[in-house]
């Protein structure tokens, strides 16, 4: 059973617009899909990087249920690999020395569960490249590996940095499909970055739109992007 | 004529130990400058990097004076190790260390500063330790780079002349290198004998450089 996902925090960013404050406050519920879009340099993939412990905030709490996470009162600051996340990120990050397989099976607590990399592999759709190198996979390709390692220990949350950018519209499609049914699978609080509206009107069930390091609007996919005149109802 | 071997041999063992030595000292300190954001990083990085523009015989002068028994180094190494640093093998092998140190450390430093961050956080975020960060993903992913240190290593320790001269002198089978019996047998008009250690210090170090570039350029071609 997921939990819901807490966070409060505060950091001083230099930005190429100059220095910025960072604050942000969030709930996210146990499967909850939420996304924050806004202009680039606006602190998004910081707020990310501070929930799996990438980045240290200045102040405030990361929470995943009783779970405590980060605290700067009580000076907690669990170290990332200790955090459970399943980090997506903009440039897929696969070690290219290892296979495709290997890839997945490096993110097993316990090495040689064969069957259970098999079956994530199977439900990214690419257990046919299992002894490919990332180097000679395509963008959609390389996203679903990195995916499937990402939930190979069935994270507590999952954190998406723009996973999509970098690939085109017709793959973006088929992966905006994959990523919302292993939502549903999985089931847990998941949180993305993104510019795209059409994606986020897909997968979203709350939006928050981050500007300068403030949340300066948030609502349901619909209401949000519509006062923005992003999508039309 | 018969040709003494002694000098190439005490060359290749002089290069090998310390491609060794540099090795085990040379990767975790390129490491630690590639992770560390101490005020010390740079004064480390620059005295790493001084035998590079360092005249040898200033470099073998301050390594002369350090090792000899009458420095605190020197005597505390004749004292509990039994070793006399200067004007022996030991001793090129320190003073090798130190000269060749840049070639080790930034080629392996520039190869952890060439990968993207993402590689370790990604493997944070799995749950992995730093050294099981580091054992799995950053060292096999800077394989020619390691590779790239051990050659020039290798290469450029036995071309080494100006230090080895100033801390060994020119002791058969002790401390003359094939470097020195080159200059020795110039002095002494005896040219077949140069030419012999010559082309030998020449073919190994082409060798060495050949086999870098090739290697390489299978690595490159692996993980594209």
């Amino acid at each position: 059973m997921s939990e819901t996902l807490f966070f409060s925090l505060k950091k001083r960013l230099r930005s190429v617009q100059g220095e910025m404050s960072l604050e942000v406050e969030v709930t996210v519920g146990p499967s909850e899909f939420a996304c924050f879009y806004g202009p680039s340099g606006a602190g998004k993939t910081t707020i990310l990087r501070m929930i799996a412990g990438l980045t240290d905030p200045d102040e405030g709490y990361v929470k995943y249920g009783a779970t405590v996470w980060f605290d700067s009162r009580a000076k907690i600051n669990v170290p990332t690999r200790l955090r459970r996340t399943g980090f997506l990120f903009q440039d897929y990050a696969l070690f290219p020395n290892m296979s495709v397989r290997e890839n997945v099976a490096y993110a097993q607590v316990k090495r040689g569960k064969n069957r259970a990399v098999d079956a994530i592999l199977d439900t990214v759709g690419i257990r046919a490249l299992g002894d490919q190198y990332p180097g000679r996979l395509s963008g959609g390709q390389k996203q679903r590996v990195a995916l499937a390692r990402a939930l190979m220990e069935k994270p507590d949350v999952l954190l998406l940095d723009e996973p999509l950018s970098a690939l085109d519209w017709e793959m973006r499609v088929k992966l905006q499909k994959d990523i919302a049914k292993i939502h549903d699978r999985f089931s847990i609080p998941t949180l993305m970055v993104s510019h795209d509206p059409t994606e986020i009107a897909r997968l979203s069930d709350m939006v928050y739109r981050l500007d300068n390091g403030r949340i300066t609007g948030s609502g349901r996919p619909a209401e949000v992007l519509a006062v923005d005149n992003i999508v039309k109802e | 004529m018969v040709y003494d071997l002694e000098p190439l041999l005490l060359s290749l063992k002089l290069a090998g130990v310390t491609t060794f030595v540099l090795f085990m000292i040379g990767v975790p300190l390129a490491y630690w400058l590639s992770r560390s954001r101490s005020w010390v990083r740079l004064p480390i990085q620059v005295l790493v990097t001084m035998p590079l523009v360092l005249p040898p015989t200033v470099l073998g002068f301050y390594l002369l004076l350090g090792m000899s028994p009458a420095s605190l180094f020197g005597h505390l190494f004749l004292k509990y190790l039994h070793l006399r640093l200067v004007f022996s093998f030991p001793g090129l092998v320190i003073g090798s260390v130190i000269f060749s140190l840049p070639f080790m450390v930034n080629s392996v430093l520039a190869g952890f500063e060439g990968l993207p961050p993402s590689l370790a956080e990604a493997s944070r975020v799995l749950g992995k330790t730093e050294r099981q960060t580091l054992f799995h993903v950053l060292l096999p992913n800077i394989k020619p780079a390691l590779f790239t240190g051990l050659a020039l290593t290798f290469a450029h320790t036995m071309g080494e002349f100006g230090v080895v001269l100033m801390i060994g002198g020119k002791i058969p089978g002790v401390t003359r290198v094939a470097s020195i019996a080159v200059y020795d047998e110039v002095e002494a008009m005896n040219y077949a004998a140069a030419h012999l250690y010559a082309g030998i210090l020449f073919a190994v170090s082409f060798a060495f450089l050949v086999l870098l570039f090739l290697v390489n350029r299978r690595f490159y071609r692996g993980i594209q």
